[in-house]
């Protein structure tokens, strides 16, 4: 093949020039238009519901007017879930992940558990409301509380923590590992003063992607009997809840609640039109709930990854 | 009147033969190591001498599917470092070890010194403060670094970080201390610094360091084993290696026709 002009180079160089900015701008198109749909959603709830936000709309009950009725005991109800559920996922799934990373022998029982794992996270939400309405409502005796909801949410996001758990402990380097035990510590020391801290960030992540999954769940919180409208709140502890009576530290655990996918779902499904306003209102909420709590972790792992280098 | 001292043994391998998997990698091992003394392993790439290093401290049981079979004495309670009934920690706990890339703990200096303090359960300030300080100067690095304790050690050159690395191993008084190829991510000048500081650590703790720069070997050690394919081919005083090896394969590749 004889040699390229200059000429016959620069021809060449604006034909992969060209597909280059088609590609780049096809991406772009696609990029967009994702964005659009989520920007025209948003959009829609805040012209939608804007003569709700007001107060009122986060400090009263469910109401049978739709003027009146607000969100607050969905809110305090999804924020207590979250609370159940993240304290029930967190040490189990990182506990667990930690296990099967560092501790686990690799053999054929490790890898059938390693796969169930994946195929956990694929099960549908509504097994999981099925499951526990017969494990913690009934066989437990937890009741339609916001323990038994909390607990049924755990174990939706539990495999997403395992998951990337192991996956935050596989990206530190085994030189670390060695230059632990090289001075003689055991592989808890290891756990507790490296593995453990360095996947902090990683960690982290995933359970704020799960609680954001979680947050919007209803299937299962319908299964186990959430309900649909409720004008009181949970019990704060040692305060009095009737006559000379005290509630106890975690009675609240044990109370009725609703959630705000559920008391969305409640207005938008009431034939009153006025109804939709506040469901639009309230999907906002939700939605401004589950982007903070984005922001929150996008925030504390740029703070925890600044130390962590090698 | 003998003017030669026979320095005393610190350890010694017999018969040693290790295993991954299925796999040979070292092959009846005999050599012994001296106390107070460099003693330098060299060969080409795969020859087995950081295998044979990494199971001074049982590095190999972190791994499943590793097997050793012969023995590593240690003195002066002459056990055997590979026996089943030894807990690879306190193998550990005597023999410290340098790693080929510098690897300090992403915390701050002073921690990553105090580590191995830590985990023998020493909590209390004064005494981690006397010991950081005091490994620190023993690894040389204690001026550069005395004002910045906290600072986050990964900061550190990679020169100042591979000290730091051997402050580490020296807070604990290790009785051995292994490098593997320290110096093979440093450039020359910080090659030099811990050169020196292999010659002026030997008063103090027995060094068995794997090299790939034979002019390393002959600058910092006192014996030299020449490994090759798993099998050590020769050992003796690196003088005697380096100028009159008994075996071809040595001279071979201290001469640079194979390696």
């Amino acid at each position: 093949m004889k040699p390229l002009t200059t000429e016959q180079i620069r021809a060449v160089i604006a034909k992969g020039k060209f597909r280059d900015n088609l590609f780049k701008a096809m991406g772009v198109f696609c990029l967009a238009l994702a964005l659009l749909v989520i920007v025209a959603l948003i959009a829609d709830m805040v012209i939608k519901g804007a003569d709700r936000f007001t107060l009122d709309f986060f400090l009263n009950f469910a109401s049978r007017r739709a003027t009146q009725a607000g969100i607050l005991s969905a809110w305090v109800g999804s924020l207590l879930v979250m609370l159940v559920t993240a304290l029930a996922a967190v040490p189990l799934g990182v506990a667990a992940g930690l296990y099967l990373e560092e501790y686990a022998k690799r053999n054929w029982i490790t890898n059938l558990i390693e796969i169930n794992i994946s195929n956990l996270a694929a099960v549908p939400s509504i097994v999981y409301g099925l499951l526990s309405l017969g494990i913690f409502v009934y066989q437990f005796g937890l009741g339609q509380s916001i323990l038994s909801a909390g607990l049924t949410l755990a174990l939706l996001i539990l495999p997403i923590i395992i998951v990337s758990t192991r996956e935050a402990i596989r990206s530190i380097p085994a030189m670390i590992r060695e230059g632990s035990m090289a001075v003689g510590a055991t592989r808890w020391q290891t756990c507790r003063y490296h593995i453990i801290p360095y996947a902090m960030p990683g960690i982290l992540t995933g359970v704020i992607i799960g609680l954001a999954r979680a947050i919007g769940e209803t299937a299962p919180i319908i299964t186990i009997g959430a309900l649909t409208f409720i004008a009181f709140l949970p019990p704060v502890p040692y305060t009095e809840i009737s006559e000379g009576v005290n509630a106890g530290l975690f009675d609240w655990v044990m109370s009725p609640f609703t959630v705000m996918p559920i008391q969305i779902f409640n207005w938008t499904s009431r034939p009153d039109p006025a109804f939709e306003v506040n469901a639009a209102a309230a999907g906002f909420v939700l939605m401004a709930m589950v982007l903070s709590m984005n922001a929150i972790a996008i925030y504390l792992r740029y703070k925890m990854r600044k130390n962590i280098k090698w | 009147m003998q003017i030669q001292d026979t320095p005393s043994l610190k350890a010694e391998a017999r018969g040693l033969n290790f295993y991954y998997g299925e796999k040979q990698a070292l092959k009846g091992i005999n050599m012994p190591i001296y106390d107070k003394k460099v003693t330098a392993l060299i060969g080409p790439s795969g020859c087995g001498k950081s295998t044979y290093l990494r199971s001074f401290n049982r590095m190999h049981d972190l791994y499943p599917g590793n097997r050793y079979e012969g023995e590593i004495r240690f003195f002066p309670d002459n056990s055997n470092l590979l026996s089943p009934d030894v807990d690879p920690i306190e193998v550990r706990m005597r023999v410290g070890m340098v790693f080929q890339k510098p690897n300090p703990f992403p915390k701050s200096i002073f921690e990553n010194v105090a580590y191995g303090l830590r985990v023998r359960g020493e909590n209390n300030r004064r005494v981690l403060d006397d010991k950081v300080e005091h490994a620190l100067r023993g690894a040389a690095i204690w001026d550069e670094v005395k004002d910045r304790l906290q600072d986050m050690a990964p900061n550190l050159s990679g020169g100042q970080q591979q000290r730091l690395c051997i402050a580490r191993a020296l807070a604990t008084d290790p009785e051995l201390l292994l490098f593997d190829e320290p110096t093979s991510a440093l450039d020359p000048i910080a090659t030099g610094a811990i050169e020196e500081l292999v010659h002026e650590l030997k008063k103090r703790v027995t060094i068995l360091i794997v090299t790939h720069n034979m002019q390393q070997a002959a600058r910092v050690s006192d014996y030299t084993a020449y490994m090759y394919l798993g099998e050590m081919i020769e050992f003796g005083k690196t003088d005697e290696i380096f100028i009159k090896p008994q075996d071809k394969r040595t001279e071979d590749y201290i001469t640079g026709r194979m390696g």
